[in-house]
């Protein structure tokens, strides 16, 4: 049984200048890449694949698996990317490990990419966070210095090259093979599967994508082993991960803990719900995971979890909103988030969302009328699951399960505007001195 | 046109599966996409994004169908895009007829894409035809339960001087933006802004200039993209459709033309999946309205005191007896290579059965020395079973371009190997000056050639029996071309230009060439057309090719000359030919348009347009596409052949033909010569200006084709298209530019013993040594003119001035 | 005017501004948009690297700037047009010294977002995506910037802006508009969008070891398990 906070990936944040590659080595980086680089690539593999560890950027598939997709016999070359577009509501955990530790993630590539024989790798990262450029391209000129990337490294004879690539501000570019045209140097929109990226993926070839926290998850395991992996966390839900912790909370933050811990321990450790409040709703993992209610405190923070619950554990992303809060000004907002960030692909998603948006600003200036919440629930499931990915089930998740557990706040709609019921002044960390709180959207303007 | 119901053209592959759709067993070719499955059983499952010949795209979501069983005993949990999902073995499939959820996802679907789809349809060019409104009909609601305010944009916006873009009306399926980068290569519209706002857009200074912009019209399937030609111009039910064949180019390009009161409203591609499939070029779209202009002749004129006048018929014919009756078989009959084979057929026979004499040739252009043997030995009498096909460049290995611009020439050859440079890995090599636009769409690899040297380069190629060479018309002017490739090794097609061009060879428009490719020269094969003809006999004397012909009607060595659908400007001596004309002791000319022939006649005869008459074009694969006549007007208007059948009546020699059935009838009757073809056909010699007086500048080779869109007579009164058209420009190398001093956009000066024309210089530097390219046919500049064809010398400097 | 014209919602959409060709692109910035070409496997992977470059040096993506890229990939310009306005980061017209950012996606929102931005709006005197008469902000609305639990967060020449109060928000653009130097609270002295753009198009500016390692937020489970001597397992303890 392991402690009930397991700092692995978190451990160097704090040291100083964690970010340069003295301070990574002195912490005993790069290790790892010696042992992998000594065995095969086919080992390598392995060891993932026995350590349990699943995709941490929301759809929790097996990592290893991920890697012995890739064929091998292809011959063209093979690509590792990175998907560092952390762009989902309520996820930032991805951000603070590039800015303070960027070479546990090259150190992560260079055993990854190892693996799946690939000479080029990726990072994706968002464009709108400058000093994790800064950071993650230092750290990368750094890396080629010291002889860990670039020809021969570490006198293996193996060679990889690291490109930092910036993204221009589109949050669909975190599917993957939106991410694949955006790397191409086109518009973000997913691409047909199949071909699936380990057999087509960047220019056609065989591509790894994963996710910033599972690459770095890698030196890690093959330091310590598959079972030290695999002995953290739940039966299925392996290993330690990064749970983020925001909103009406005392102190929110990261926090590292194995797999299958609960909100309640977490909130309890923290110093729970802000003073005076109590919980109303949360996600576990982003605005794209049904959300949750106090009943659920106890539901272990893991796939299984959180599947049980009807949503998914997603990028573990824990936003908290207490009982100030208006679940249908939340869903409005997050609902303009899905229809600024429509691809524009698909019909259900670049037209649903423009709808729901619309249906949704009804219930929250009370105007709706009775019949639109069938409506609206309707309308989501002509969405759901009819779209091209899953950016709009994401969108229609939010408002079902706000439905489904406050339903008499939807029904207030058809009276009662959501700024009367749930003064937003409650809700906000400060005094608020302005006017009427309802700079909610772009207006029509998309 | 419908692109909703056609399965795709395949080969039949050896390989099938059997799914089950709605609870019908079915065995369907492995790799079949569902919808086509559905289709193939008579199911349709609405969409819009999917296109037969696009890349599947799964965009609109509106096909989505249940798939209870993938095949394996497992569900899929969703619904599937059925234009996106092949069939596996054992798959169940149920589309909305049986599945309560595909019924409501696609019912969702379509409310989802009129919420912001305006309700314009009784002002919208599509209604009526429009599958947006025709599958909300039959896959949707009544009623929507949207309320807000619909999204709006400026309109329209013009993407080019052809194309109109209405946003608002737009579903985003792509097909145009699809269209224009996999099939066309010129992806000069693209989607842009994104989300509910993302639309189709062009870059500001760069409109959508394609060759093929109105398939995009076509293959829209809502009102969103018009063309400035028929926008607000009929109700699709208002038009009478009839198929045809385009006259444009050798490319036998399959139509749909639309009529309006007699009028034609405007031209769609055909569904012709071995020829054009469902494609075909602006110029055959929107080009057809060039006689509607004040020059249409509709009456025939007489030459009187040296002025035409308006005559009778009767008048007309007299006087045109009277004259060729003088001449005797003193005569030479040129024919354009513009008239279906039908009408080709008829001047044949009057040259040879009435006038007497074997001066009969299309080949209004320049021609060239060794021409005639080769379409004698190796085109003539040849059947689509024979020759290379669009087919066939689909599934070749390597093809070689030798003298010939596909993508300016003959468009649909163009679409056809992009396709399999594409899809099949079709590996494209250029015998040419330098890699023109359409070459690069290709992917081709360039041979550069100095124009005139191609018969070297054919001779370097190493080709083998798999390869395909397409050799255009205009080898015959570089010497021992087209023999190099008749003797390559290679399968080979001759492209000529014009429309009538095949069947004229087929008909005996060739001064050597009876029907059926006969030679003149063999006395067994004059027996057997004499007999058939029911005349005594035949002229066994060589004839005179078209440019020998006008020097002999020049030199007063020929008393007449019978003229039908040539352009003077064509000839490699366009002065020479207008002279030519003027002295000839007689000329009879039919004509639809004045022209600077009828100018010269003593006798005009006015003659239908294309879609006033019917016949046959063969196109370069010898495959017949059938003319038919469009506008039936109470008073037609006379064809070539009914013409000549009057004149041959008048002269007390009948023709025996009238109409283009019998035409053709006796012409098939004829067959072809089933005899080894011998080569013995008076060689061309070069009837040229002198030189004498070479014109200050560097010389220089010319380089020189026919640009798709040009001044060609048959693209008269359509601003919209000639504004699409490429600017007229010089190219050089970067050698020549530099010791021109040349820059890009500075005016050089390209001179021929004709006179000399200024064209904007660009820079090319893959361009053979010194060599300078410029269009055949840009407007004000007829290389005609200048007396100079491809590959001969000219004078080049920088500057625009005399 | 027959008076029915239809009204847009959307006038201005679907290009970027072609009135306004100026450019400041010369031989030194291809150089450099060839160089980003030179680091990718495949030449069109630069574009949106080279977009970035293009900001820098314009402003805003440019007609230059357009047809630059168009030229250098071998692509069309309206291929490049199609990637300039599907991405939220390229400007369409100039905007000021400092781009503003306040995060008003739902949580940001909840917890003040939305008075932020109403504050920093009215300060300002502009609206969003407009620009301060004297060049010095722009201001925007932005989606959720990953970093949560810093919530409600702004954002300057897109460095972080943490834990904003109407307080700090004022003091920041004042600071900003004195032109006294500012700090990001998890990144660099604040320099400007155009040399922000920059370092996002590959050319670094020397800053990466400003700041700290890791915001207070960022450090809540390392401080907690340090606080109660919590190690992840040793290696062997698996075994």
């Amino acid at each position: 049984m392991s402690d009930t906070l397991t700092p692995v990936l978190t451990a160097n944040w704090g040291t100083d200048k964690s970010w340069t590659l003295k301070a990574y080595r002195a912490a005993g980086g790069y290790a790892a890449v010696g042992k992998a680089l000594k065995q095969t690539p086919a080992e390598v593999t392995g060891i993932v694949k026995d350590s349990g560890l699943r995709g941490r950027g929301g759809a929790g598939f097996p990592t290893g698996m991920k890697w012995s997709f890739v064929p091998q016999d292809n011959p063209n070359p093979k690509y590792l990317v990175v998907n560092a577009d952390e762009s989902e509501p309520g996820t930032c955990k991805d951000i603070p490990l590039l800015l303070a530790s960027p070479h546990t993630l090259i150190e992560g590539m260079i055993i990854s990419a190892y693996a799946i024989n690939c000479h080029t790798a990726f990072v994706y990262i968002r464009g709108e966070v400058l000093h994790v450029h800064r950071r993650m391209q230092q750290a990368v000129a750094e890396a080629y210095a010291a002889g860990l990337l670039g020809a021969d490294i570490l006198g293996s004879g193996y060679d990889l090259d690291i490109i930092v690539h910036a993204g221009a501000g589109a949050y669909i570019c975190g599917e993957e093979t939106a991410l694949l045209d955006s790397l191409e140097g086109m518009r973000g929109q997913p691409r047909l599967r199949p071909p699936f990226p380990a057999v087509a993926g960047l220019y056609a070839s065989p591509t790894v994508i994963n996710n910033v926290e599972s690459i770095a998850s890698v030196p890690a395991i093959i330091n310590n082993g598959a079972a030290w992996f695999a002995g953290m966390g739940t039966e299925k839900s392996n290993g330690m991960t990064i749970y983020s912790l925001s909103g009406h909370v005392a102190r929110p933050g990261q926090i590292e803990a194995p797999m299958g811990i609960t909100l309640r321990q977490l909130l309890e450790l923290t110093g729970g719900v802000r003073e005076g409040h109590k919980l109303k709703f949360w996600t576990p993992g982003g605005s794209s995971t049904p959300i949750l209610t106090a009943e659920h405190l106890d539901v272990p923070l893991d796939y299984e979890g959180m599947a049980g619950a009807g949503t998914m554990l997603g990028t573990k992303a824990l936003q908290i909103f207490d009982e100030t809060t208006s679940v249908v000004r939340t869903t409005l907002r997050w609902n303009e988030f899905y229809k600024h960030e429509s691809c524009g692909k698909c019909t259900p998603c670049r037209e649903g969302t423009w709808w729901l948006v619309q249906l949704l600003r009804d219930f929250e200036a009370g105007r709706a009328v009775e019949g639109d919440i069938e409506k609206l629930l309707d309308m989501c499931d002509n969405i759901g699951g009819r779209s091209f990915c899953a950016l709009a089930d994401g969108a229609v998740a939010c408002v079902t399960s706000a439905v489904r557990y406050f339903r008499s706040e939807f029904e207030a709609g058809y009276t009662t505007p959501a700024w009367e019921l749930f003064p937003y002044e409650r809700s906000a960390l400060f005094p608020v001195r302005t006017k009427q709180l309802v700079t909610s959207g772009e207006g029509a303007d998309a | 046109m419908s692109v909703q119901t056609k399965a795709e053209q395949t080969p039949v592959p050896v390989e099938t599966i059997t799914v089950t759709i709605d609870g019908i067993e079915i065995e369907v070719p492995k790799g079949t996409l569902a919808i086509r499955a559905a289709e193939m059983i008579g199911i349709a499952i609405p969409r819009f994004c999917d296109h037969p010949l696009l890349d599947p795209a799964g965009m609109c979501r509106q096909c989505l169908v249940e798939v209870p069983d993938m095949g394996n005993g497992r569900g899929m949990p969703k619904p599937q895009t059925s234009c996106t999902m092949e069939c596996a073995p054992g798959m169940k499939i149920n589309t909305q007829l049986t599945s309560p959820v595909a019924e409501k996802a696609q019912r969702g679907m379509l409310e989802f894409l009129l919420i912001n789809h305006p309700l314009d349809c009784p002002i919208c060019d599509k209604g009526g035809e429009c599958p947006l409104q025709n599958q909300s009909l039959a896959n949707g609601d009544g009623e929507s339960r949207y309320e807000g305010v619909k999204r709006t944009f400026p309109k329209p916006v013009p993407i080019s001087a052809q194309i109109l873009l209405d946003r608002e009306r737009c579903i985003m399926c792509a097909r145009c933006t699809r269209f224009s980068e996999q099939i066309s290569g010129d992806p000069f519209i693209a989607l842009v802004e994104r989300g509910a706002l993302q639309q189709v857009g062009q870059y500001a200074k760069k409109p959508y200039d394609s060759y093929f912009s109105g398939n995009v019209v076509q293959i829209c399937p809502v009102g969103a993209l018009t063309s400035t030609s028929y926008r607000f111009v009929s109700r699709p039910f208002d038009l009478v459709s009839t198929d045809s064949t385009c006259e444009h180019c050798a490319g036998g390009c399959q139509l749909r033309v639309d009529t309006r009161h007699g009028v034609v409203r405007r031209r769609l591609a055909g569904d012709a999946p071995q020829v054009n499939e469902e494609w075909n070029c602006d110029k055959g779209r929107f080009a057809f309205v060039s006689a509607r202009g004040e020059d249409r002749l509709t009456q025939p004129l007489i030459r009187e005191d040296g002025e035409l006048r308006v005559a009778s018929w009767r008048e007309a014919i007299d006087a045109a007896v009277a004259g060729l009756a003088a001449a005797g078989s003193s005569v030479g009959v040129l024919v354009g290579g513009r008239t279906p084979m039908e009408d080709a057929y008829g001047y044949a026979k009057f040259a040879r059965a009435v006038l007497g004499t074997n001066n009969v040739d299309f080949r209004s252009r320049p021609i060239g020395a060794g021409e005639a043997e080769f379409l004698a030995t190796r085109v003539a009498g040849r059947t689509v079973a024979d020759g290379v096909t669009y087919g066939e460049l689909e599934a070749a290995r390597r093809v070689f371009l030798v003298c010939f611009e596909p993508e300016d020439e003959s468009p649909l050859i163009f679409l056809r190997l992009r396709k399999a440079v594409r899809k099949k890995g079709l590996q494209v090599t250029a015998v040419a000056p330098y890699l023109s636009t359409g070459s690069r769409k290709l992917n081709a690899t360039l041979v550069a050639t100095l124009p005139g040297t191609e018969a070297d380069a054919v001779a370097g190629l190493e080709l083998g029996a798999g390869d395909v060479v397409l050799v255009g018309e205009r080898a015959a002017l570089a010497a021992g071309t087209l023999a190099a490739v008749a003797d390559s090794g290679a399968r080979f097609a001759w492209i000529p230009r014009r429309a009538g061009d095949r069947g004229a060879i087929e008909a005996g428009c060739l001064p050597g060439l009876l029907p059926g490719g006969r030679p003149v020269a063999d006395a067994t094969a004059r027996v057997d057309v004499g007999a058939h003809w029911g005349v005594d006999s035949l002229p066994g004397a060589d004839g005179l090719d078209a440019v020998a012909m006008l020097a002999a009607a020049a030199s007063g060595q020929l008393d007449a000359l019978v003229i039908g659908g040539v352009e003077l400007a064509d000839f490699a001596d366009a002065p020479a030919a207008r002279d030519a004309v003027e002295k000839a002791g007689f000329v009879v000319s039919l004509e639809n348009r004045i022209s600077e022939v009828t100018e010269r006649a003593d006798v005009v005869f006015p003659v239908a347009v294309i879609e006033e008459r019917s016949g046959t074009f063969l196109d370069w694969e010898h495959r017949p596409g059938r003319v038919n006549t469009v506008v039936d007007l109470p008073r037609a208007p006379m064809t070539d052949l009914r013409v000549l059948a009057a004149l041959a009546d008048a002269l007390g020699r009948p023709l025996g033909v009238r109409m283009a059935s019998q035409a053709l009838a006796e012409l098939t009757e004829l067959g072809a010569w089933d005899r080894p073809a011998t080569a013995k056909t008076a060689a061309a010699k070069q009837r040229r200006a002198a030189k004498a007086q070479f014109p200050k500048g560097e010389r220089v080779r010319l380089a020189t084709w026919r640009e798709l869109l040009d001044a060609g007579r048959g693209q008269d009164n359509e601003a919209a298209l000639a504004a699409t058209a490429r600017k007229p420009v010089a190219r050089v190398g970067t050698e020549l530019a530099a010791s021109l001093g040349a820059t890009d956009g500075d005016l050089v000066t390209v001179a021929g013993p004709g006179g000399s024309r200024a064209l904007p210089v660009v820079v090319c530097p893959e361009m053979v040594g010194a060599t300078v390219w410029v269009p055949t046919n840009a407007p004000g500049l007829s290389l005609g003119d200048l007396r100079v064809v491809h590959g001969d010398e000219v004078a080049l400097r920088l500057g625009g001035g005399e | 005017m027959s008076g029915h014209e239809f009204q847009s919602w959307f006038p201005a959409s679907g290009t970027i501004d072609m009135s306004d060709t100026a450019t400041n692109i010369d031989e030194t910035t291809l150089a450099e948009l060839r160089q980003l070409v030179a680091r990718y496997p495949q030449p069109r992977s630069a574009l949106l690297p080279m977009l970035h470059l293009v900001q820098s040096v314009d402003g805003r993506i440019s007609p230059a700037g357009i047809e630059a890229c168009a030229q250098i990939l071998g692509i069309t310009t309206a291929q490049v047009s199609g990637v300039a306005t599907f991405y939220t980061m390229y400007r369409r017209r100039p905007g000021g010294k400092h781009h503003i950012g306040v995060c008003t996606t739902a949580l940001c929102a909840v917890m003040g977002g939305d008075a932020q931005l109403d504050d920093v709006s009215d300060k300002l005197g502009i609206e969003v995506n407009e620009t301060t008469p004297d060049g010095r902000f722009s201001l925007e609305r932005v989606e959720c910037n990953a970093a949560c639990d810093f919530a409600p967060v702004m954002t300057v020449n897109w460095e972080f802006m943490d834990n904003m109060t109407p307080e700090k928000a004022e003091q920041l653009l004042d600071d900003l508009a004195e032109d006294r130097e500012v700090t990001s609270t998890r990144g660099a002295r604040i320099t400007s969008w155009r040399e922000a753009e920059r370092v996002l198009a590959g050319f670094p500016d020397g800053r990466a070891d400003e700041g700290p390692s890791a915001g207070e937020a960022s450090l809540l489970g390392t401080s907690i398990a340090a606080a109660n001597g919590w190690t992840a397992p040793a290696p062997e303890e698996a075994k």
